[in-house]
């Protein structure tokens, strides 16, 4: 035997099988689902001008930056690790989830704490117990209660009565000005509720509110990028499309809405709001399709999306029918979420040639 | 069966990787010129190594037996052509470690003259026991990678009355399309190995699964089939990892062998339609097992194709024949999702090297691994139904028994996990770890085990000696005080009798 290689590797790096790869990476993950939220958020820039664009800009930024800081505290480098992309997807869903016109340090205050709080603190990516979005909501929410139910009436870019450019930047910066009357509004949930606690019930206080193809359209006061019902959906169609997300938490989450406001609804429709209108309302449809898909917090295996699914959507109109606020998908995901180790623990796939309860099945011979 | 699987006929389970098959597949068959030497490793098959029956310096036929069985689980080896024994002893083995292997070289003498034959013109007049007894004389084992001993599974099919015999022509691995090649030229060779093992195990009937993605594959073996009712040609949906016994098995039987069974429990057995082929060739020829079809292919390969090859060829000689376009970034024993990565090329091929990789730079791009992000795809993938990324965290955590809690031990190690990562977590590499550990603490457990029952027996044997010493000197004791106050008494009758006499 002669010893030289008669064809010498390029290099030999210690690997195993597998030895080829799927395209899917976690980026394209990440990018896919942007690209999924692009319709809604684009309409809710023209919607509501450019302070909803500053103020996505904004939470984006800060996200990022807070993420970029506790990668750097804990002396990581953080360029490749922000390629990931997931800390501008946090901003971005924390961001449409946002009263448009907010001031400046809500998206400030909301996409760091979204980013140091609701994920790096517990280890960073894969690892936090809470989507960090809805933790950024809800601080914000508690926080402050007036900035963040403060909804502006539609005022598309290119009306007579739309901001300007620079007019936008105060409004972002330094607040709504006291003479740019005629924009406070609110949204039907909050409307509803607010009629609900004058003793005005549900069928004199809607009684003029707007059919539900406003709801699809989405030309309402709402959450930056929560009002068009029908883009959302659109976006969601494409994640199931490209099978990012499967069906399961998406259909459950509404169904766990529908079934029992459809119930209440034929009970009692004074009291109790129809399930189209919980269905398009708020951030049911965003939750449904981008917030309880959230792999890190959400159950892995089908029948656990369902059960996490069903529970999310049927806690969210316990909370907008009997609690204190009147939107409650980000409390529904956070508790949700909590339950999400309990779930995967019990609900696990059957393997291959075992029951449920891993004993070896019986065989059944051929003929 | 998911709602997904009953609407579409496709398997939930699996992944569907591109197959990469041309322009290799197309491409006619081609024989290796004999190498000037080859190099046989005495152990190409699960079980014992071979041992040599021929001295360095002695001159072989072809198809003369050089190493028989080293025990029941185990496989003689043959001489590939005519000429002389060179060298036995150590080659590095195809596997990543780069270990070596005892191996027979042989310098070819270029005349390939074969040694006397016997073949049989019908086999279906012999015993069943005859034709395991000569599949297991001609080395055929399973070739579909396994490298099982054929025999061995005839013996256990015909013990545990088999029906059906199933014959693997799935394929799944991308790149390879050796298997393909043996059906598409060979059909009728297939077809009659399939109905001679079908005597041998006591089949009645025999499904031939082929992925649908080889529609001439299929159109040959439906053409090969024609006159044989009993052995049935059924295409199957391409999905990785199909050619996986349980996973073929359920998808032409409907029948999911249990956890820890052999397929012969529901009735059935699995063999490679390479496997069929040559067990034609040994019964109605008497050729041993002593070439195949080897798949050479990867981007660095200038003309990728199927090479009919001698056992013992060295790598860098099929790679020479084939002409390559840049040094291989990395070469492959096997497919692409399972195949041993090797660390060079002088390293030969053996009976279950269905194909050969070399990989361009681009090919062997290894993408950094990120943090698990809970996506569950590889769930979703794992064709036995295991949660990947529950192991692969309790593995990190070096819980291995929490891994086994998971059903480490029904993992297949076929990779779909790994190959759907996102985040590319080498979790195959995280199962292997686990199973070596696991391996590794059950043989120390065995140890210490055996080293205390000694320590037990020690102690009994002294507790058991020390009594019987006791109860020795106590015996002695009353046989000595029993033999004094006989004495005694006799001295007292005798002062007796002297006092009355």
């Amino acid at each position: 035997m002669n010893d030289a290689p008669l064809l010498p590797l390029a290099a030999a790096p210690p690997v195993a099988a597998p030895h080829t790869y799927a395209a899917r990476s976690v980026s394209t993950v990440m990018a896919w689902v942007m690209a999924a939220l692009t319709p809604a958020t684009v309409y809710g820039f023209w919607l509501y001008g450019w302070p909803a664009l500053y103020l996505w800009l904004i939470t984006i930024g800060c996200a990022v930056g807070g993420e970029a800081f506790c990668l750097r505290l804990m002396g990581r480098r953080p360029g490749p690790i922000l390629r990931d992309g997931s800390a501008v997807l946090t901003g971005w869903l924390l961001a449409v989830s946002l009263p448009p016109w907010a001031p400046w340090w809500i998206g400030a205050f909301g996409g760091a704490f979204a980013a140091i709080f609701g994920k790096q603190v517990f280890g960073g990516l894969g690892q936090n117990p809470f989507n960090p979005a809805m933790v950024a909501r809800v601080a914000l929410l508690i926080s402050f209660p007036v900035a963040m139910t403060s909804w502006v009436a539609p005022l598309p870019l290119g009306s007579a009565a739309a901001p300007g450019v620079l007019q936008s930047l105060a409004i972002t910066f330094k607040g709504i000005p006291t003479d740019f009357d005629g924009v406070a509004s609110a949204s039907l949930l909050g409307y509803s509720k607010t009629e609900m606690t004058r003793g005005i019930d549900l069928l004199h206080s809607l009684a003029h509110a707007g059919a539900p193809g406003v709801a699809w359209g989405g030309f309402r006061p709402g959450s930056l990028g929560e009002t068009a019902a029908l883009l959302v959906a659109a976006g969601g169609a494409l994640l199931l499309w490209l099978r990012i997300i499967s069906w399961h938490t998406p259909a459950a989450m509404l169904a766990g809405i529908a079934l029992p406001a459809a119930i209440g609804h034929a009970l009692n429709p004074g009291q109790y709001l129809d399930a189209t209108t919980h269905l398009l309302a708020g951030g049911a449809l965003l939750g449904a399709f981008f917030i309880a898909t959230d792999y890190v917090t959400s159950p892995n295996t089908p029948a656990g999306q369902l059960i996490f699914g069903f529970g999310v959507g049927l806690l969210t109109w316990v909370i907008r029918t009997w609690g204190g606020y009147p939107e409650g998908v980000a409390f529904a995901v956070m508790l949700m979420n909590v339950m999400t180790p309990v779930i995967d623990r019990y609900v696990k796939p059957r393997a291959f040639g075992r029951d449920r309860r891993g004993r070896p099945i019986a065989a059944r011979r051929v003929n | 069966m998911g709602l997904m699987e009953r609407l579409f006929k496709t398997p939930a389970w699996g992944v569907h990787p591109d197959d990469r098959k041309q322009p290799a597949a197309a491409v006619p068959l081609r024989v290796l010129p004999m190498p000037e030497r080859l190099y046989i490793p005495l152990l190409q098959h699960v079980g014992a190594p071979a041992r040599p029956v021929v001295l360095v310096g002695q001159p072989v036929l072809k198809g003369q037996l050089i190493a028989e069985p080293g025990g029941n689980i185990s496989a003689p080896i043959h001489a590939p052509t005519s000429g002389t024994v060179i060298a036995i002893g150590d080659l590095t083995a195809p596997h990543p470690s780069g270990l070596t292997l005892p191996a027979i070289t042989i310098a070819a003498d270029g005349a390939d003259r074969w040694a006397e034959l016997h073949g049989c013109d019908d086999p279906f007049a012999l015993a069943p026991e005859e034709i395991t007894r000569r599949t297991a004389a001609a080395g055929v084992v399973g070739l579909g990678g396994a490298t099982f001993p054929s025999a061995v599974k005839f013996s256990l099919g015909k013990r545990l009355d088999v029906g059906t015999l199933i014959v693997n022509g799935g394929e799944c691995e991308p790149y390879l399309s050796s298997d393909d090649r043996v059906m598409r030229d060979f059909a009728d060779a297939v077809v009659d190995g399939v109905r001679i093992v079908m005597h041998a195990i006591g089949a009645r009937q025999a499904l031939v699964g082929i992925e649908d993605n080889k529609p001439e594959a299929i159109a040959a073996m439906r053409r090969a089939t024609e006159a044989y009712a009993e052995v049935k040609v059924c295409p199957v949906p391409a999905r990785y990892p199909m050619g996986s016994d349980k996973q073929l098995i359920q998808t032409l039987t409907g029948r999911e062998v249990p956890a820890d069974a052999r397929a012969a429990e529901v009735g059935v057995l699995v063999h490679n339609v390479s496997t069929c082929a040559a067990v034609h060739r040994a019964i109605r020829k008497g050729i041993p097992l002593i070439e195949r079809i080897v798949t050479v292919n990867g981007g660095a390969v200038k003309n990728p194709g199927n090479l009919w090859a001698p056992i013992g060829t060295l790598i860098d000689d099929l790679l020479n024949f084939c002409g390559v376009v840049e040094a291989p970034a990395r070469l492959i024993l096997g497919g692409p999702m399972m195949g041993t990565p090797l660390p060079h090329g002088r390293t030969p091929i053996v009976k279950g090297a269905s194909g050969i990789l070399a990989f361009n730079a681009a090919e062997a791009a290894v993408p950094e691994a990120g943090p698990c992000i809970r996506c569950g795809s590889c769930a979703k993938a794992c064709p036995m139904g295991l949660l990947p990324m529950e192991m692969a965290a309790h593995i990190r955590a070096d819980s291995f028994k929490g891994a086994e809690r998971f059903g480490l031990a029904d993992c297949i190690a076929c990779g779909c996990c790994a190959y759907i990562c996102p985040a590319h977590i080498p979790l195959v590499q995280y199962f292997s770890h686990a199973k070596g550990e696991l391996s590794a603490q059950e043989r120390a457990s065995l140890r210490n085990d055996a080293t205390k029952r000694l320590v037990e027996a020690r102690a009994a044997r002294i507790e058991r000696e020390t009594q019987e010493k006791a109860a020795a000197a106590a015996r002695r004791k009353a046989e000595r005080d029993r033999a004094k106050a006989a004495a005694a008494a006799l001295s007292t009758t005798v002062t007796a009798e002297e006092i009355s006499s």
